[in-house]
């Protein structure tokens, strides 16, 4: 490659990084920030970085009841929709289930639905239910949406698991429920991760669902907390800054740990073999 | 153990893709069900290993009942053609997986692992992923995963069909040698007409789900119950020419084309059939540069070499024959030459059944 057509795509690159690190650097640039700088600009850097918002946001009494409830919430929508997921995802990709096309098609549909299309009746059946403000109706309404993206993914990635080798092991001495847990999700982890991250971050960030089924601080997840934060006569742009900034940790902090194996997941199946 | 069929059928919706009224499979053979893609030979397998039930009928193994035993109650291995190894898995995880399942003890998982793999030459490997390995290494883990099992009945699916010629020719023999050592019965699959007789104590061959013809490797090569058999075994293939027949002075005589061929060892109970498929294998039809009175005068269109032999394709008084000759012979495309049919030799087919004609048919002289 001639050295312009290099400077060419080394400059798209960046252009495209900036595009999408900045509004997170403008966040941290922000959460550093003293208050009196933080509508001012020049300068664009904190003349002097401060952690005073962080600390402030830490001080906060709620924040860390808040910050476990979001782990809960997510953690708790992963498990779930893991365990309605999987089986379903191996029924529909090895045990020849009747009408799996329809079904297939129906899951697709359901999960292009905007969480705004149902979050209205969810919003009634948990009344009746009387488990609205409680972290398991945010559960269940991140579950139900999740659920069908999971199952229309997981089936995907079980599929490519050669019939061949479900097969040998049943000869070999599985049951049905023991190929999935010595073949099929061995074989599936990475598949496995990048649903489950997808499905935690979804959670994680998910606002419209966590405003409406919450109502106090016993159930309200880290989104919700975070605009709600307290402003009498302006709003805390370096809290909400800070907030957001250890909000996002966790998430950045997972897609570390699992990088590689995400990546191997979100591309297998591109190419056979 | 033998292994029974009665009245066993299997449908894929309205196709019926196996019906097969009575077998019994001894104990300890090489049994293999050889035919075209389509033919329901592999559904055959499927059915013993459990992997399909039948749609009726019954599978009996010794006195023990088959049907509806799922695949891990069956004390059965299976082959696969694609190996079906467990690519997350080592070798030695492959060879102890079913063992584990078994709920064996470590020792004796141990122990039975590293007999297996001294048979097969699987030492080295035995650290290694499937991924590791070359085809040939694999095929072997693949038979190594059956045997360490002991199980009453080894089903291989093509397991030879992914190896190229020599590898393919060397694992023939290996399957051989371990059908003597073992001493279990195999159910092999194959579509390789070669591979079966050279395999197989007893072959069955199976066309539209049917067993056509069910022996041993010689009996189906050179006693074939149809022209669909005949046609099958052999490379090249049995010549398959249209004939009438009709009494002559020196008794039957067929009518090929222009030519006469006296049958004089025909039954005249044949003459009924009147116009019949008259089959003579290539290795059978005798070529020669000398005239004599019985011979047909012939050209030689084609010469293909084959090493040792020759295929010649041969033009006669208005049809074609295949023969093949040794290659010494030296035969040129466009020569003249004479050939003999041995009247002993020659298979009747009825044209529009395919069926063999004639229970006295003059068949070989086994």
């Amino acid at each position: 490659m001639p050295s312009w057509q290099r400077l060419g795509v080394l400059l798209l690159l960046a252009a495209m990084l900036g595009f999408i690190l900045g509004p997170f650097l403008w966040q941290v640039i922000t959460a550093l920030k003293p208050t009196a700088e933080l509508g001012q600009l020049p300068p664009l850097l904190p003349s002097r970085p401060t952690g005073q918002h962080f600390s402030t946001v830490l001080g906060t009494p709620g924040f860390l009841r808040v910050f476990l409830n979001s782990v809960v919430v997510a953690g708790g929508t992963v498990l779930l929709v893991f365990l309605l997921s999987v089986p379903a995802a191996y029924a529909l990709a090895k045990l020849g289930l009747r009408g799996r096309n329809p079904i297939l098609a129906l899951l697709l549909c359901l999960s292009m639905f905007p969480p705004i299309a149902n979050v209205a009746p969810l919003y009634l059946l948990f009344i009746r239910l009387g488990i609205r403000d409680s972290l398991l109706a945010v559960v269940l309404a991140h579950s139900v949406y999740t659920l069908p993206f999971a199952v229309w993914i997981l089936t995907n990635f079980f599929q490519e698991i050669p019939d061949d080798l479900y097969r040998a092991a049943r000869v070999d001495g599985c049951s049905r429920l023991g190929v999935l847990r010595h073949i099929v999700l061995p074989l599936a982890v990475p598949g496995m991760l990048s649903v489950g991250l997808l499905v935690f971050v979804f959670s994680w960030n998910e606002f419209l669902y966590a405003l409406t089924l919450t109502a106090s601080e016993s159930a309200r997840t880290l989104p919700v907390a975070i605009s709600l934060f307290p402003g009498v006569h302006e709003i805390p742009w370096g809290e909400i800054a800070a907030a957001a900034v250890l909000a996002t940790l966790p998430t950045v902090l997972l897609m570390f740990i699992f990088q590689r194996r995400i990546i191997s997941g979100l591309t297998a199946g591109a190419v056979k073999g | 153990m033998d292994l029974r069929f009665e009245n066993v059928s299997k449908r894929f919706g309205e196709r019926l893709a196996v019906e097969i009224p009575q077998l019994t499979i001894r104990r300890g053979e090489f049994f293999t069900f050889v035919g075209p893609s389509g033919c329901g030979k592999s559904t055959t397998l499927n059915l013993i290993a459990g992997l399909e039930e039948p749609s009726s009928g019954t599978l009996q193994l010794g006195d023990r009942r088959l049907t509806h035993l799922p695949p891990h109650q069956r004390d059965v291995a299976f082959v696969f053609q694609s190996y079906a190894l467990y690519p997350h898995r080592t070798v030695f995880g492959n060879l102890s997986f079913p063992l584990e399942l078994a709920g064996l003890s470590r020792e004796s998982i141990r122990e039975r692992v590293r007999q297996a793999a001294e048979l097969l030459g699987l030492d080295p490997l035995l650290e290694k992923y499937p991924r590791q390995l070359s085809g040939g290494e694999r095929q072997r883990v693949a038979v190594g995963r059956a045997i360490v099992r002991q199980p009453q009945l080894f089903l291989f699916d093509e397991p030879l069909s992914n190896l190229d010629a020599p590898l393919r020719a060397q694992m023939r023999k290996e399957l051989r040698h371990l059908h003597q050592r073992l001493g279990t019965t195999f159910i092999y699959v194959t579509h390789d007409q070669e591979e079966a007789l050279s395999l197989s104590d007893r072959i069955a061959v199976m066309r539209k789900g049917r067993i056509q013809q069910c022996g041993l490797p010689r009996e189906l090569y050179e006693r074939p119950v149809n022209a669909f058999v005949a046609s099958f075994f052999g490379s090249p293939s049995i010549n398959l020419l249209p004939a009438a027949l009709a009494a002559g002075p020196d008794g039957i005589a067929a009518r090929i084309g222009e030519l006469q061929l006296s049958l004089a060892g025909l039954d005249a109970k044949i003459l009924e059939a009147g116009v019949v498929t008259l089959g003579i294998r290539p290795e059978h039809v005798r070529v020669s540069r000398e005239p004599l009175p019985e011979r047909w005068p012939a050209e030689i269109s084609l010469v293909e070499l084959h090493g040792g032999q020759t295929i010649l394709e041969l033009q006669l008084g208005g049809f074609s024959l295949t023969a093949v000759e040794r290659a010494e012979a030296r035969y040129r495309e466009g020569e003249k030459v004479w050939v003999v049919i041995p009247e002993e030799r020659v298979h009747l087919f009825d044209p529009s059944t395919g069926n063999r004609l004639g229970a006295d048919s003059p068949g070989p002289t086994s």
